[in-house]
């Protein structure tokens, strides 16, 4: 009788083990970041290697920034999302341009739109590890003083826009 | 009025379905005639109105009707109309409406080809399939409702996914489901078995052409998605080893342990639980894979529209038809005793390492497509588990499965000799050997070992193969006519195993030997590459109806000969906004050259990516090859002798009367 159970014993192994993954996003990486002060950087821009940009410029406002690289297939598909809301909202995006090379990065922008107030070209990706970025794209939302307080993996889509980021937006923006 | 028809529909199959799959079940338990005779005309009835609602579906793509949330979601006024016929698949949504209505092909297939059938195991096979039909019902009603409308009316539709644009796959996806849902026939067989507990084994010869029939499909499906993946996704891969693709290949390893089990069982009434233990489990294995593509469990290229509300529900549904039927087995398959003797060496245990190993290959599939769940679930952070782990360790699993492959075919039955077993396949496996090692180290430079170790595998099966076509014939007198009356599923057994030594062939050139480069060229430019010459002619745009593209053009020529011309496009899809690049392919049985079109670099130059990809129609061209060997194999005697039998009878009925 015991073998006969066996199949339905690991079946139900299995179902319990898709119940919890049922409760997860797989999309969802956690990050220590969260609700911390965002890491430091100091970096040439893309359009104009001579002037930089740093973590300061960033602070007074609630700024995104999107890690993006020429390289990346889904960045392309993400880009659109990115131009449309910049033209629908007033937004501060800054871009983080990942181990890109600084021709392909402009060419690209060139023609597919730039939907960034400035890009960082953080081109051997040290900026890129203390921001524990784990694939691109990914976009931090920071509030006025400079702390993360969302991170999303992999392309937005408008919905994800739409539902979280905006609004998240919205909010902090309302905060001192 | 004409999608909330199509709805309606859909509540009266559900009506259906719940009378299908009641009476008839109380009636076979307790022998009312009236309750069983229900199970034909409902099951019937149950498929016209699944076919009306599809049919509405289908309208309402064709006439563009927006009104329609999932129209307006996948479709659009430019989108050519087949497109749009085959949008209705698209999605979610439409797929599983495709879903239901193939069970209920399924299902009136039975209806129709059962007469041989009793009545009481008739029933409860029809009624099992009712179950399954409701179950699916209820989920499109309930959270996946294809006719919901959306107001204000949008006006146009956000057009079908660029990906799916495209002739494989208007096929692909009917012929995959006829593969997975055709195994709930072998399914409700093994359930009905279960239920009424009968102890002999003619069950397993009714479920085979069944089985057989719903394994072409999956074979063939798996093939064109494989062949789709390859020109479509433009970077020359064939097999990703993606939870989807997974998800279709798990019942399909399954599929086949069954139908080599199904004939032990049939002819040697041995393995009866096990065989009904696989029947369960390759239908478990399909509704496995549509719970892991559609509840967004675990992240896939395939990206479908998910939801987790919909995947408790395919995982309620998938607790109550597998938790169910596994409890009726280990209530009722200890009764199940096995009849047939075998001793050590007899084609019998290949057959059950043959089981063994499928099933091991099986779950090794299914360990690595979920191990992202249990790590997460043991709180040991994120993981993906990529190409290698699965190159890595099916590799082992298939080599010995192709070994005892040989020496299956070339066992008898029940008993055979060691001493007479070597005799016979020494020169055979020598000649495996040498001819594979001569090819291996005569053709290729590179990757010399795996390249033999591949070819002798594919010449073991072949040899061994053919070689037991040679001893069915060898003492007769008149050969031709004794491989005349060979039964067609042994030409089929024969066909579909030299189908896989060509899958084996196609797959270990392929992965062995491509090469591809990644340049930069302007009009204009050549370049050379695996001894062709690549001359970038021209680039010049081009509109399709609903997407503009750069294509370009290039002529092909070996040693100065002209070879072909190819032309990749870069298609940007307006509507999405997304960009698509569709291959240059120039198809060969020894080689393709495949070229795609990568980024503009600057105003002349584009990057271009070219690759040479030796035997890749092998892969393909064998999974024609057991297709067409499982096709065979449902075309034997035996079953057409029990449909002229059966005809007789009905003579025979019609001059009493």
């Amino acid at each position: 009788m015991i073998r006969y159970l066996l199949p339905l014993t690991l079946f139900l192994g299995l179902t319990v083990l898709f119940i919890y993954g049922l409760q997860n996003d797989p999309r969802y990486i956690p990050s220590p970041l969260i609700n911390e002060p965002a890491p430091e950087f100091d970096l040439p821009t893309l359009h104009q290697p001579k002037s930089s940009i740093k973590l300061n410029d960033l602070k007074g406002s609630v700024s995104l920034i999107n890690v993006w690289a020429s390289w990346c297939a889904a960045c392309r598909i993400e880009h659109p999302i990115l131009n449309d809301a910049v033209e629908k909202y007033s937004l501060n995006l800054y871009g983080l341009n990942y181990k890109d090379n600084r021709s392909d990065a402009l060419v690209w922008l060139n023609a597919l739109g730039n939907p960034y107030v400035e890009s960082a070209f953080d081109e051997k990706g040290v900026i890129g590890i203390n921001y524990g970025v784990y694939g691109v794209p990914e976009t931090f939302v920071l509030d006025k003083k400079g702390i993360i307080r969302y991170k999303h993996v992999g392309p937005i889509d408008k919905k994800k826009f739409n539902d979280t980021i905006m609004p998240l937006v919205k909010k902090l923006e309302k905060e001192e | 009025m004409i999608a909330e028809l199509g709805h309606f529909s859909l509540i009266l199959a559900l009506a259906m379905a719940i009378v299908q799959s009641t009476f008839p079940m109380i009636g076979a338990s307790n022998g009312n005639q009236t309750f069983m005779s229900l199970a034909r005309p409902t099951a019937r009835l149950q498929f016209f109105f699944v076919a009306i609602s599809f049919a509405i579906l289908v309208y309402s793509f064709l006439t563009n009707d927006f009104s329609v949330s999932y129209v307006a979601n996948n479709s659009n006024t430019l989108l050519p109309w087949y497109y749009r016929f085959s949008a209705v698949w698209g999605a979610h949504e439409g797929s599983l409406l495709l879903w239901v209505l193939i069970l209920n092909i399924w299902t009136i297939a039975v209806t129709f080809f059962s007469q041989r059938l009793p009545e009481y195991f008739l029933s409860r096979v029809i009624s099992t399939m009712g179950m399954i039909s409701i179950g699916f019902l209820l989920f499109m009603l309930f959270t996946s409702n294809p006719f919901d409308r959306i107001f204000p009316i949008p006006e146009n539709g956000a057009d079908l996914n660029p990906l799916l644009q495209d002739l494989g796959l208007i096929i692909h996806p009917p012929i995959l489901y006829m593969g997975y849902v055709g195994f709930s026939v072998a399914f409700s067989f093994a359930v009905a078995t279960l239920l009424g507990g009968n102890l002999d084994t003619t069950w397993a010869r009714w479920s085979r052409p069944w089985t057989l029939f719903a394994w072409i499909f999956l074979t063939l499906g798996i093939a064109l998605g494989s062949w789709w993946a390859y020109y479509e996704l433009g970077w020359g891969g064939w097999w990703f080893w993606d939870p989807v693709e997974n998800a279709s290949f798990m019942p399909w390893l399954i599929g086949t342990a069954l139908i080599h089990s199904l004939a032990a069982t049939d002819k040697r009434e041995i393995f009866k639980n096990w065989t009904i233990l696989l029947s369960i489990c390759a239908f478990a294995l399909s509704l496995l894979g549509t719970f892991l593509v559609r509840s967004g469990v675990l992240t896939s290229v395939h990206a479908f529209a998910t939801d987790p509300t919909r995947g408790v529900f395919i995982l309620a549904l998938l607790a109550v038809f597998i938790g169910g039927s596994l409890i009726l087995y280990a209530y009722r398959a200890p009764l199940m005793k096995t009849e047939g003797t075998f001793k050590l060496l007899s084609r019998e245990t290949f057959l059950l390492l043959n089981s063994i190993l499928f099933l091991v290959a099986m779950l090794t599939v299914l360990l690595g497509t979920i191990y992202p769940l249990i790590i997460e679930a043991l709180n040991l952070g994120k993981i993906s588990v990529g190409a290698p782990y699965f190159n890595a360790v099916f590799i082992p699993i298939m080599s010995p499965l192709v070994i005892f492959l040989g020496f299956g075919v070339l066992t008898r039955w029940k008993q055979d000799y060691f001493s007479q077993q070597l005799k016979r396949l020494r020169y055979l496996l020598a000649s495996a050997i040498f001819i594979g090692i001569a090819i291996g180290l005569m053709f290729f430079e590179n990757n010399q070992l795996k390249t033999c170790m591949g070819i002798v595998a594919a010449l073991w099966i072949v040899l061994t193969t053919f070689y037991s076509l040679y001893l069915r014939i060898k003492n007769k007198k008149n050969k031709l006519m004794s491989l005349m009356i060979i039964p067609y599923s042994y030409y089929g057994m024969l066909l579909a195993h030299v189908g896989f030594s060509i899958c084996i062939v196609g797959i270990t050139i392929t992965s062995n030997h491509s090469v591809d480069i990644h340049e930069r060229m302007a009009v204009g430019d050549t370049i050379e590459f695996s001894n062709y010459q690549f001359n970038l002619k021209n680039l010049r745009q081009v509109s399709g109806p609903n997407y503009e593209a750069t294509e370009a053009v290039v002529d092909v020529k070996k040693d100065g000969s002209f070879i072909t011309t190819l032309r990749s496009q870069k298609r940007i899809y307006t509507v999405r906004d997304m960009p698509m690049t569709e291959a240059g392919i120039d198809a060969g049985f020894t080689r393709d050259i495949y070229m795609s079109l990568g980024e503009p670099l600057d105003n002349e130059s584009w990057s271009v990516r070219l690759y040479h990809k030796p035997f890749v129609r092998w892969i393909w061209l064998g999974a024609i090859f057991m297709a067409f060997g499982g096709l065979l194999a449902t075309a034997d005697r035996r079953y057409r002798l029990e449909r002229q039998k059966r005809k007789t009878i009905l003579i025979n009925n019609e001059t009493i009367s």
